[in-house]
């Protein structure tokens, strides 16, 4: 599986040979490659007019482009701020709920993501294909694809450590732009052009798989959250620049401390630990049917209500799992 | 019938061929696939409706939709056969005598006094005692003895001791169907009571001594309160409209000391369209999100449980928190005063949180509260404007409950649905016609068997691995919030999507305690086994292989802790196995669905499982360089290619 941004074919259709062969030196014998492209096709072909667009067929013959659009980023920041704004309305009013629940699009934007995931995870192992996803920049909706694609496919980004090095190969080097997505949050009264949850996305999308299946993740639905805070505000350095030329240039390693060295710590990881974790080599299909979708109470719903019962919950999973 | 196809739901391209049979009680299809042969058995009690659809050039298409949800959809071959089946189970889903149902064929090879047992587990007068009655307040009544004085009520009715049978009798005459107030739960800690009853036939202006008498007497029985809460469960307008037709509700200035609430809950037509919706919206193939939560809140489901469950809230905090005693009524005090009795019941008392508990709780509040089983849920052929989810709502309130408050329940998610399954099933005797009277006169108890002996039998698969009998969450009053923010109510997928397994998660949380806790059960008996092994081997010579042995043979049983992670991820076709549909001879009955288990154990045979939604959900439907609006695929430089769908259908 690959990531890149647009190719850019702009109006006149250019190409770049050096391009083609290098994507297609990952084909392997006999077999076609996909490209998920995650802009509707009439977006891709609008791109071309701004230098833009997506690869043709006559260029890239071994390669079928498929479409699986996933909303622009500035559209979800608007998703977020909806959903919180419904989330903490006291009204004991339960009629608007699901409305406002819709309305904000939040779960509509899960089930996209999880969808093209779905799609690209089933292009490598059931078709045994290779993959190349790309958006616009290559910044966003490609890396929610590529990075649940492995969680469905590799049973070793599913261990803590094997996250944390998903995180940061997929989403620090792959440069998403954390400055400048994850600068306010929903609260903020000003609108920053560039900020949206696509992280915070991902995490939701990967929660949505834990939760169907509780048993196949080495960290717990705390390790996540503990993930989105640090990606808004943080002690530590690691979520802080845009890329690592960034990164780089600020000395941060010299600078600050690393988030995981803090996480890994044993005493700090046994409070992200799933009590429920068996190892299993299996790739995971998550359901996206709209049923299998919940709102993440453990974010959204976090400051309205006691999670007293529900950590007496998970306390009592430990200790039974512990005694035996 | 040969040669029928059984469609899976989601997927309509993967059919099972097979043989149609149909029985006096079941409908059967068996598979042609010489090893595994599996079976799927639908009870006639069970079929909500049928459908038959436009013949196609496959065949003629059969749409079964059942009371617990399943929705099977088959093909048949040849119109007429198509035409003859669907007559045939149109007379067999409606039958018109209680002969005709399956509890009165149902033959689970128990003895006569095994049967009697398995009626006596569930006692109301001990359930009465345990509440701390009869006591210096409240009484046994035999007034209805014979049923004379209500129909509807049992022969044992629980009335304060200041109540005389003059004041009972007169105040029947001034309620609908004459359904007195009458004890439904008493806390001893507080004498707090509840009390449930029908609406008052009051009319404008009508009164009545004795009734008046009657709720002072529900007063008096509780010296911590000088008042009491009236809480009519109905919406203000539908009980002021119920005052044009002679009957209505009760006036503050005409009874003492008592403190009127409406709390309004719809009634069953609203019920039943809302149940309708949510199914309809159940059934929608590949339904986006918003076409969910749009259908979902048009339904207007969600909101009527928390409607039910904000009554129970408000009763079980009047009764806990302030002391005071509650009558509880709607219209005829058998439908919504029962869903807001029990549900307050449950929140109030822990005993009621245990299985038995429950069991006891559906006894009193339903069973012998005359609650009309039979209409409601279609036993026989009936109108059917009386038939509403009643006790299904009441079912997913606790369900609710469960998932805001996972250790207070000493049962699962199984238990409820297993039970919701039997209320319509009529394999057993407990809900079969419309109160106690009916039932003894049919002599139920000497010709079925009782649901509660059954269910706990098999109790092991029901508990919920988080509960502890003196954990905090199943001390006392349980006290959920109100605003929707703090209590979420969730779609019930594993009630209302029960049978499409793909939907649910994968992993059992419940089934893999259960495992763990098995294990642990073992590891000490084997533990304790072996202390006493070694206090006797201390005591004489014994070879030291002897104790080797047993070892190993212990770390070969309990396969929980082996890993066998050698196990390749290999992509398989999603075959629907045993687990999926219910298969069971009639002898065993045709509840089970057990979840799936993942230990490493069953990791082998359930791989296929796991694989399941590639073909499902995840990516095959929408393939093809269609623009997300679903129009077909836009003209480009595309067009001249072969669809991508195919390659994935191939």
């Amino acid at each position: 599986m690959m990531r890149s941004s647009q190719p850019l074919t702009g109006t006149n259709g250019r190409r770049c040979k050096e391009d083609e062969k290098l994507i297609n030196a990952t084909l392997r014998p006999g077999k076609r490659g996909y490209i998920i492209d995650t802009r509707s096709l009439n977006v891709a072909q609008q791109a071309r007019a701004k230098g833009g667009g997506f690869e043709q067929e006559a260029h890239y013959p071994q390669w079928r482009r498929i479409h699986k659009c996933i909303e622009r980023f500035n559209i979800l920041q608007e998703s977020l701020i909806k959903l919180v704004e419904a989330c903490n309305d006291q009204s004991h009013n339960m009629d608007r709920w699901l409305s406002k629940l819709e309305a904000s699009n939040w779960l509509t934007h899960i089930k996209e993501i999880l969808t093209a995931a779905c799609l690209a995870a089933q292009c490598i192992d059931r078709e045994g294909a290779s993959v190349l996803v790309h958006g616009t920049e290559g910044t966003d909706s490609t890396l929610q694809v590529t990075s649940l694609a492995q969680i469905i496919l590799d049973p070793s980004c599913r261990t803590i450590c094997g996250f944390e090095s998903l995180v940061v190969r997929e989403w620090l080097q792959a440069g998403h732009p954390f400055q400048q997505r994850c600068a306010q949050s929903a609260y903020s009264n000003s609108k920053q052009k560039w900020e949206a949850p696509v992280f915070l996305l991902f995490l939701d999308c990967v929660w949505q798989i834990l939760r169907q299946f509780p048993c196949s993740f080495e960290f717990n639905e705390q390790f996540l959250i503990m993930l989105f805070e640090h990606a808004y505000a943080s002690q530590f350095g690691t979520f802080l620049g845009n890329n690592e030329n960034e990164r780089s240039k600020l000395k941060l390693q010299q600078k600050t401390m690393s988030l995981w060295s803090w996480v890994n710590r044993s005493e700090e990881l046994s409070k992200f630990q799933n009590p429920l974790f068996e190892a299993n080599s299996l790739v995971i299909w998550p359901s996206v049917a709209p049923q299998s979708l919940q709102l993440w109470e453990g974010v959204f719903l976090r400051w309205n209500r006691p999670s007293k019962f529900l950590d007496e919950a998970q306390e009592e999973m430990i200790n039974i799992i512990k005694y035996n | 019938v040969e040669n029928v196809r059984l469609l899976d739901r989601l997927s309509s391209r993967k059919a099972a061929l097979g043989t149609l049979y149909l029985t006096a009680t079941h409908v059967i299809f068996v598979e042609n696939v010489s090893e595994t042969r599996k079976e799927t058995w639908v009870l006639h009690s069970q079929i909500s409706s049928i459908e038959k659809q436009a013949t196609t050039a496959t065949g003629c298409p059969l749409l079964i939709r059942c009371k617990n949800f399943q929705v099977i959809q088959l093909v048949i071959p040849q119109e007429r056969d198509c035409h003859d089946v669907y007559i045939s189970l149109i007379r067999l889903a409606r039958p018109v005598k209680y002969e005709e149902l399956y509890c009165f064929s149902f033959n689970p090879k128990l003895d006569k006094e095994e049967r009697e047992q398995g009626w006596k587990l569930v006692d109301l007068n001990e359930e009465y005692n345990r509440m701390g009655i009869p006591n210096n307040y409240w009484q046994i009544s035999d007034v209805n003895r014979d049923y004379g004085v209500c129909d509807s009520y049992p022969t044992e009715v629980y009335v304060p001791k200041s109540a005389t049978a003059h004041i009972i009798v007169g105040s029947s005459k001034f309620r609908s169907r004459r359904r007195f107030p009458a004890l439904s739960y008493y806390c001893k800690d507080n004498n707090a009571s509840i009390c449930r009853s029908s609406q008052p036939l009051s009319g404008f202006s009508a009164r009545c001594l004795e009734d008046e008498q009657m709720l002072q007497a529900i007063r008096k029985a509780n010296p911590g309160s000088d008042f009491i809460y009236v809480v009519d469960t109905r919406p203000k307008l539908n009980a002021m409209a119920n005052r044009a037709a002679g009957k209505g509700y009760e006036n503050e200035d005409n009874y003492s000391n008592i403190k009127f609430q409406f709390i309004g809950i719809e009634n069953i037509h609203v019920m039943r369209n809302s149940l309708q919706k949510m199914l309809e919206v159940c059934e929608l193939k590949s339904p986006s999100m918003s076409d969910f939560l749009w259908g979902l809140e048009n339904s207007g489901w969600l909101k009527h449980i928390k409607a039910i469950m904000d009554a129970g809230i408000f009763i079980a905090k009047a009764v806990a928190e302030e002391g005071v005693s509650v009558l509880v009524h709607c219209s005829d005090g058998w439908d919504r005063t029962a869903q807001v009795c029990s549900v307050a019941s449950l929140l109030l008392d822990p005993y009621y949180r245990t299985m038995k508990g429950f069991m006891v709780l559906i006894e009193k509040d339903w069973v012998s509260f005359g609650h009309k089983f039979n209409h409601r849920y279609g036993n026989l052929d009936g109108d059917p404007k009386e038939i509403s989810p009643v006790i299904d709502q009441f079912i997913e309130c606790v369900w609710q409950l469960m998932e805001q408050f996972p250790c207070a329940f000493e049962f699962n998610e199984r238990f409820l649905i297993h039970i919701q399954h039997h209320i319509y099933s009529c394999q057993f005797g407990n809900f079969l016609c419309n109160s106690q009277k009916e039932r003894r006169e049919l002599k139920i108890q000497e010709r079925t068997y009782s649901l509660w002996a059954h269910l706990w039998k098999n109790r092991a698969d029901y508990l919920n691995p988080l509960y502890r009998s003196d954990h905090s969450q199943t001390q006392g009053t349980l006290r959920p919030q109100m605003a929707p923010c703090n209590f979420l109510y969730k779609f019930w997928s594993g009630m209302y999507n029960r049978f499409e397994k793909g939907l649910h998660p994968r992993q059992s949380v419940t089934d893999y305690l259960m495992a763990v806790k098995e294990e642990t059960q073992q590891l000490e008996e084997e533990l304790e086994a072996l202390g006493e092994r070694l206090a006797n081997l201390q005591k004489s010579q014994l070879n030291d292989n002897k104790v080797k042995c047993k070892q190993q043979d212990r770390s070969k049983q309990l396969g929980l802790s082996t890993s066998d992670n050698s196990l390749a991820n290999t992509p398989q076709e999603y075959s629907n196995d045993l687990k999926s549909f219910p298969s069971r001879s009639p002898s065993q009955g045709d509840e089970d669905d057990s979840a799936l288990i993942l230990t490493q154990d069953n990791l082998k045979s359930s791989d296929p499982d796991l694989s399941a939604n590639s073909d499902q959900e995840s990516g095959v439907e929408d393939l093809s360089c269609r623009s997300p609006s679903g129009g077909g695929c836009l003209p480009s430089e595309d067009s001249g290619k072969d669809s991508d769908e195919a390659v994935f259908l191939a």
